[in-house]
C-alpha cells in the first residue's frame, strides 16, 4: 500500500518536474526563434503566445486566399473613422500631391516616398477578403505596391524583425514582423477596385495584410521605420490597440 | 468494506474468496481523476467561450450566408439585441461598451485551453477504453423505443435509478457521444474557419462550410446546440441529485448504496 501511494507520487512528481522543465524549454526555444509576440506577457499572454507561434510555424508562407472577380462585393463597408484633422483636409485638398511616406530605421537608405513615387513602382493586384473583428467582412479588389518592395528598395538590414507604421490619425499606428511585412500578399494600397482607394477607406494609402483583421489595415499611412525591438514604441505591445487590449497579432 | 457494494457489481461478487484474500485495492472511482480534471477545466473553459463569445456578437449580431456580409448587406437573420457598434442598426438608441478586446483575447485563450484538455481527453478514452466502455450504448439501448423510453422517463422528470449513479443510461450515452464526436468538432472546425492565419494555410477548412460568414454563422448554432445541452445536462444532475453527482464528479467517489435504502 505505501509502496504504492510512494510509486504514485514519485510519478506525479516526475511528470509534473517533466511538464515544468518542458514549458520552460518550450519557452526558451520560442524566444529564440521569435514567436513570443510583444504583447505576449499578462493573463492573455499564453493564448497570444499560442496563436502567434502556431500559426508562424504553420503559416508563414501560406497565401490568403484569392476570389474570382465574380465574387467582389457589391458595396464595401468603409467602418467608422476618426474625423479628419486639418492637416489631413488640407493634404485631400491639394489631391495628397504633398503626401509623403518617410521610411526609415533599420535601414539603408531612410527614404521619402510622395504618392507618385509609389504609383511608378510596379503594381500589384489581389481580390480578397477584408474581415472586421467586429464579425462582418467584404471581398474587394486592392491594388498597390507591395510592402517587399518598398523594403526593398530602401535596404533593410538582415537583423530587422518588425516595420511599425503610423497613420495620419492620431495616436493611431502598428506594426508586424517581417513575416508579414516581406509576404507577396502585403500591400500599401492605394487603389480599390480599379478605383483610387477612397479616403473612408484609407485613401491616399492603407497597409493591406490579407492575413489578418481588418484593424491591422491602418489607413492614412504616412510613415515606416523597421526595428528590431518594439520595446521602444509606445508602452512596447507593438501597437496602439494592443495598449487598449486589442491583440497585436490577428491572424486568428 | 467498499461501498461500491458486491451486490452492484455481481461479477466481483463471484469471484474466489482468495482474490479478497489479496491486499484489498480502493474501488474504482466512479470518474477517473483525468476524467474529472478534463470534466471541470472544460467546464471552466466553456463558460470563459460563451460569455467572451456573447460579448463579440454584440458588436455586430447580425448573421449572413456565404462567404460575405455587412451592414450593407441583407442578414440571414438578425439578433434582436443592441450593439456595441453605433454603425449597426439595430433599431435601439443606444450604444453598449466595446468590449472585444479581451473577450477576443480570453476566447482564443479559453479555446486553446479547452481544446487542449479535450485532445488530451480523447487521447486518454481511445487508448482506455473510456468511450467504448462507458459512451458505447450497448445493443439494447440503441433502438428507437429503448432510447424513446429513456427520453420519456426524462420528460416524467423521474429520479434515475439507483444503478445509473454508476453507469451512463442510453439516451446519455448517446447525447455525450454527438457532444464529444459532433458538436465539438463543429465548433472547433467552425471556429478555426474564421482564423484569417488557419486558412491561408488550409482553405478548404473555410471554402467546405460554404465560405466566412456561413463558418460564422454555423459556429453561433452550434454554440446554441451546447448551451443547450449544458441546460439539460445540469437539470438532470439535478434531478439525479445535484450535490451527490457533483461529488462524484469532484471526488471520483459515489455515495453508498444504503444511504437510500
Amino acid at each position: 500500500m505505501i509502496n504504492l501511494a510512494r510509486r504514485r507520487l514519485l510519478i506525479t512528481g516526475v511528470a509534473a518536474a517533466a511538464g515544468a522543465s518542458g514549458l520552460g524549454v518550450a519557452a526558451r526555444l520560442a524566444r529564440k526563434h521569435g514567436l513570443i509576440p510583444p504583447d505576449g506577457g499578462g493573463i492573455y499572454g499564453l493564448g497570444e503566445t499560442l496563436s502567434y507561434a502556431s500559426q508562424r510555424l504553420l503559416t508563414r508562407h501560406a497565401m490568403a486566399r484569392e476570389f474570382p472577380r465574380s465574387s467582389i462585393s457589391a458595396r464595401p463597408f468603409p467602418n467608422e473613422i476618426a474625423p479628419l484633422t486639418e492637416e489631413f483636409k488640407r493634404h485631400q485638398a491639394a489631391h495628397f500631391a504633398d503626401w509623403r511616406l518617410r521610411v526609415d530605421g533599420m535601414v539603408a537608405q531612410p527614404t521619402s516616398f510622395s504618392m507618385a513615387d509609389l504609383r511608378s513602382c510596379p503594381a500589384r493586384s489581389h481580390i480578397t477578403e477584408l474581415t472586421c473583428e467586429e464579425g462582418w467582412s467584404y471581398i474587394a479588389e486592392w491594388t498597390g505596391v507591395p510592402l517587399s518592395h518598398v523594403l526593398n528598395q530602401v535596404g533593410v538590414h538582415p537583423q530587422a524583425k518588425y516595420v511599425v507604421y503610423t497613420s495620419m490619425e492620431p495616436d493611431t499606428w502598428d506594426s508586424i514582423d517581417m513575416a508579414d511585412a516581406l509576404h507577396p500578399q502585403t500591400f500599401l494600397c492605394y487603389g480599390l477596385n480599379g478605383d483610387e482607394l477612397p479616403v473612408p477607406h484609407g485613401g491616399p494609402v492603407r497597409m493591406r495584410v490579407p492575413r489578418q483583421i481588418g484593424y491591422k489595415n491602418l489607413k492614412f499611412i504616412t510613415y515606416l521605420t523597421v526595428t528590431d525591438d518594439l520595446k521602444r514604441f509606445g508602452k512596447g505591445l507593438g501597437s496602439a490597440a494592443a495598449e487598449f487590449g486589442y491583440a497585436w497579432y490577428t491572424g486568428i | 468494506m467498499a461501498t461500491l457494494g458486491s451486490a452492484q457489481l455481481p461479477a466481483e461478487a463471484s469471484l474466489p474468496s482468495a482474490v479478497s484474500a489479496a491486499p484489498v485495492a480502493k474501488p474504482a472511482p466512479r470518474h477517473s481523476a483525468l476524467v474529472r480534471v478534463a470534466h471541470w477545466i472544460l467546464t471552466i473553459g466553456f463558460f470563459a467561450l460563451l460569455l467572451t463569445g456573447i460579448e463579440i456578437v454584440i458588436s455586430h449580431p447580425r448573421f449572413y450566408w456565404g462567404e460575405t456580409g455587412t451592414v450593407l448587406t441583407k442578414p440571414l437573420f438578425q439578433l434582436p439585441i443592441p450593439s456595441s457598434r453605433k454603425l449597426v442598426p439595430t433599431g435601439y438608441a443606444f450604444v453598449l461598451p466595446d468590449q472585444n478586446g479581451w473577450s477576443r483575447a480570453l476566447h482564443f485563450e479559453a479555446a486553446w485551453i479547452a481544446v487542449l484538455t479535450g485532445l488530451l481527453y480523447a487521447i486518454y478514452g481511445l487508448l482506455t477504453g473510456h468511450f467504448r466502455k462507458n459512451l458505447l450504448p450497448s445493443k439494447a439501448d440503441i433502438s428507437w423505443r429503448a432510447l424513446w423510453a429513456s427520453f420519456t422517463k426524462r420528460l416524467r422528470l423521474e429520479r434515475p435509478s439507483e444503478a445509473e449513479a454508476f453507469s451512463y443510461n442510453g439516451l446519455q450515452r448517446f447525447s455525450y457521444l454527438v457532444v464529444i464526436f459532433v458538436l465539438f468538432p463543429l465548433v472547433i472546425w467552425s471556429g478555426l474557419a474564421m482564423s484569417l492565419g488557419f486558412v491561408s494555410a488550409f482553405p478548404w477548412a473555410v471554402n467546405l462550410l460554404g465560405g466566412r460568414q456561413s463558418a460564422r454563422t454555423i459556429h453561433f448554432f452550434v454554440s446554441l446546440a451546447l448551451v443547450l445541452f449544458l441546460v439539460v445536462h445540469v437539470g438532470m444532475v439535478w434531478l439525479a441529485g445535484f450535490w451527490k453527482r457533483t461529488a462524484a464528479m469532484i471526488t471520483g467517489r459515489t455515495a453508498a448504496r444504503k444511504e437510500d435504502a
